[in-house]
């Protein structure tokens, strides 16, 4: 059965090392939900982290086949054990003046913050996980939004 | 005192010399000029100029499979370097460490598509163990080191050096690292102990155990361990065709190669077998023939120094992840440190039924009078095996034959593209073959349509006095696919009659020698006149071109579905 997983790569920062782990995906054909990548405070190393939806067979040879590059330290499947997964978002919406309050109000109780108001747009930020950004989807769907990003996922293990 | 500086150029040549390497294959070209200068002013290094880029890294594979050493290529950017990639491919999927070095255009050109310009690093990516584009003159050193390293460790495999002309002529100090250090690779070389016990408990309890060895065995030098551990247990072993060589087949033990072409009591061995052991092989599809009815009802150990190798096809039940040597070595040590029991009725019923099975084989037809493919190649093996020869092929019908007949009782002897199944693979790893083993006669078995792959290496043959025979078995089709098509497409032959220059003509242009044999008492004079020729020989063998391989267990189906001969039904 597949299932979601999420996989925190520790890589080596150098040049071409995403691409590396990129084209594993595509090559063997695996599926990328989401993709995020920054250096570590060490700034030698970077972090990728990873969604995918596979087998448990498919992440075994998922994660072989990345410790098997050369600039790839350290993979670690966080669905495995329980993790702190936030992604954040941010959603831009045309509001009309009889909707503001409204469009506050949701920011309020979802936790996101107003991050930037103009006459016709407020942009809400929120940083949360999976099943929070759906609830924002929802509540805000019935205003029809102008533009909607999201990060990918950061996760750390937990304790 | 300022340290000396050397040119980029002058790095590679002394870094390449640290390494130990002698002899490289190349062709130049624009932007590696440099490191061709720095050449000239050398002997320490034999340059083999070839005449594509296909042929040098073919040949540098041909030389890393007899001499154990890594080959080493050197071609210009553009199209000297993807003219590599095929070769680079065929060493990744077969396992053999290379180190090749591109040219590439100087660092501020990279990316404005320069005159010879291709991403050489993006392309290979996924078709070489590593590959590293070079930035600075300081780190070259470094990487070469780290690339020989790379290439020769784990499993082996290429890796690719691309070097901008600017950093060729930068200067820097040189100083060869002694030591890698590199925090992602750390391959594994002792198997778990815990494994290794839990592998030989099940073992000492299989009643019908039969070994698979691979090319693995050949990679660790594991022939030795693998053949004693088989003979403390009496359990018979099939090969891979990689594995072939790895133990002595002319050990009444040895099942021969099993697979798609494969014996039919190896195949059968192997499907009835209660224990597998699986050594330094990856279970490519045209050993295990269709995935699911594939060892059902056995219990597999598999032993592979690379982890992606487990599980990845054949689910596996005890894994171990190591070092062929070490791992069988560990299992030696165990099982003598008591005494091994063995249930002569239980063993002797699976050897038995072995026996039973070796009956059944496939008889060669020839379907007219005229010379037969097999007839030629048994002769050829006959004829040849004094010589020791080493014998590489190109892929198909001929490479099959010679894997069913062609018998050897120790590694490095059989070249040939197993993974990839590249055409025109075999002439220049004769070519690789030929300088690392000076000594030695160098057979190419080929077809016709592979040996027009190559076939302008035979100039390289004749610049440096090597000799290779090559033996073209022409049918006058691409013989497999026509195999096929005859069975699987209503003799329907698409595109797969080929026509072929006189091979004797043209091997005289050359200056080599060529022969033409289209009768069967012929065959043995042409050889004895080929062994007696002082340079590289063409031998025609016109043969008949209805001529099939079997036994042929069709693609998908499982491997005790095996077809003997051309009566059978596909079913």
């Amino acid at each position: 059965m597949s299932t979601l997983h999420t996989l925190s790569i520790l890589v080596t920062n150098e040049a071409g090392v995403l691409s590396r782990v990129v084209d594993l995906f595509s090559g063997r054909g695996y599926n990328i939900e989401s993709l995020t990548v920054a250096p570590t405070i060490d700034r030698n190393y970077s972090r990728i982290t990873i969604t995918t939806v596979a087998t448990s067979e498919a992440i075994e040879q998922i994660c072989k086949q990345l410790h098997r590059l050369i600039p790839v330290l350290k993979v670690s499947d966080l669905s495995v054990n329980e993790a702190i997964e936030r992604e954040i978002v941010m959603v831009k919406i045309q509001v009309k003046d009889e909707d503001a309050d409204k469009i506050l109000r949701i920011a309020e109780v979802t936790g996101a913050k107003v991050i930037d108001i103009t006459d016709k747009n407020y942009t809400l930020r929120m940083v949360a996980d999976e099943k929070q950004i759906q609830a924002l989807i929802e509540l805000i769907k019935p205003y029809g939004y102008k533009d909607f990003v999201r990060s990918g996922k950061v996760a750390i293990a937990r304790g | 005192m300022a340290k000396e500086m050397f040119t980029g150029a002058q790095i590679f040549l002394k870094s390449l010399e640290a390494q130990g390497v002698t002899e490289i294959f190349g062709y130049p070209g624009g932007v590696i000029l440099n490191i061709y200068e720095a050449l000239y002013n050398q002997d320490k290094i034999k340059h083999y100029l070839v005449r594509h880029e296909q042929a040098a890294i073919h040949a540098a594979e041909g030389y890393a499979r007899v001499s154990g050493r890594p080959g080493v290529a050197l071609v210009t950017s553009g199209p000297g370097a993807t003219n590599t990639v095929t070769g680079i491919a065929n060493a990744y999927y077969d396992g053999y460490p290379l180190v090749v070095f591109t040219g590439q255009v100087s660092t501020e050109q990279i990316g404005n598509d320069a005159f010879q310009e291709a991403d050489i690093i993006g392309i290979t990516r996924s078709c070489c163990k590593h590959n590293y584009l070079v930035k600075d003159v300081k780190d070259l050193a470094r990487v070469i080191r780290e690339a020989f390293y790379i290439a020769t460790t784990g499993k082996p495999g290429p890796v690719v050096i691309d070097m901008p002309k600017d950093i060729l002529v930068a200067k820097a100090p040189f100083e060869y690292p002694k030591e890698v250090k590199l925090a992602g690779y750390n391959p594994t070389y002792k198997g778990h102990p815990l494994q290794i016990s839990k592998a030989l408990k099940l073992i000492r309890e299989a009643q019908r155990p039969v070994i698979i060895s691979g090319g693995g065995v050949l990679q660790a030098g594991a022939s030795y361990e693998l053949t004693k551990l088989a003979q403390l247990l009496e359990i018979p072993v099939a090969h891979t065709l990689m594995g072939k060589g790895t133990y002595p087949e002319s050990s009444s033990q040895s099942l021969g190669m099993l697979g798609m072409h494969g014996n039919y009591w190896a195949n059968y061995a192997v499907v009835h077998a209660d224990v597998i052991i699986a050594v330094g092989t990856r279970f490519n599809d045209r050993i295990t023939g269709c995935l699911k009815r594939f060892a059902r009802d056995s219990q597999v150990i598999h032993i592979d120094i690379d982890p992606c190798s487990i599980s990845k096809n054949v689910k596996v039940d005890i894994p171990i992840v190591g070092d062929a040597k070490n791992v069988l070595k560990a299992m030696i040590e165990e099982l003598t440190s008591k005494p091994i029991v063995i249930d002569h009725t239980v063993k002797e019923k699976w050897l038995n039924q072995i026996d039973e099975w070796k009956k059944k084989r496939a008889i060669p037809e020839c379907p007219s009078d005229k010379l037969s493919a097999v007839k030629v190649i048994k002769t050829i093996y006959e004829y040849t095996k004094p010589f020791h020869p080493i014998v590489t092929t190109e892929v198909g019908q001929h490479q099959m034959w010679c894997a069913q007949f062609f018998k050897f009782d120790e590694p490095r002897h059989f070249i040939t593209s197993g993974g990839l199944g590249t055409m025109g693979f075999g002439f220049p790893a004769a070519i690789g073959a030929a300088i690392a083993n000076k000594n030695s006669l160098v057979l190419n078995i080929a077809g016709d349509g592979s040996i027009q792959m190559n076939i302008q290496e035979l100039a390289t043959c004749m610049d440096y006095g090597l000799k290779v025979v090559n033996c073209v078995i022409n049918n006058g089709y691409l013989g497999m696919v026509r195999q096929w098509q005859e069975k699987l497409f209503n003799e329907h032959y698409s595109q797969t009659k080929i026509s072929s220059p006189d091979f004797v003509k043209l091997a005289e242009a050359y200056g080599a020698k060529g022969i033409r044999v289209e009768k069967e008492q012929d065959i043995v004079p042409a050889l004895k006149e080929a062994m007696e020729s002082n340079c590289s020989v063409f031998i025609d063998f016109v043969v008949e071109s209805f001529e099939m391989v079997y036994p042929w267990v069709l693609a998908g189906q499982p491997l005790n579905k095996v077809l003997l001969s051309n009566d059978q039904k596909v079913c």
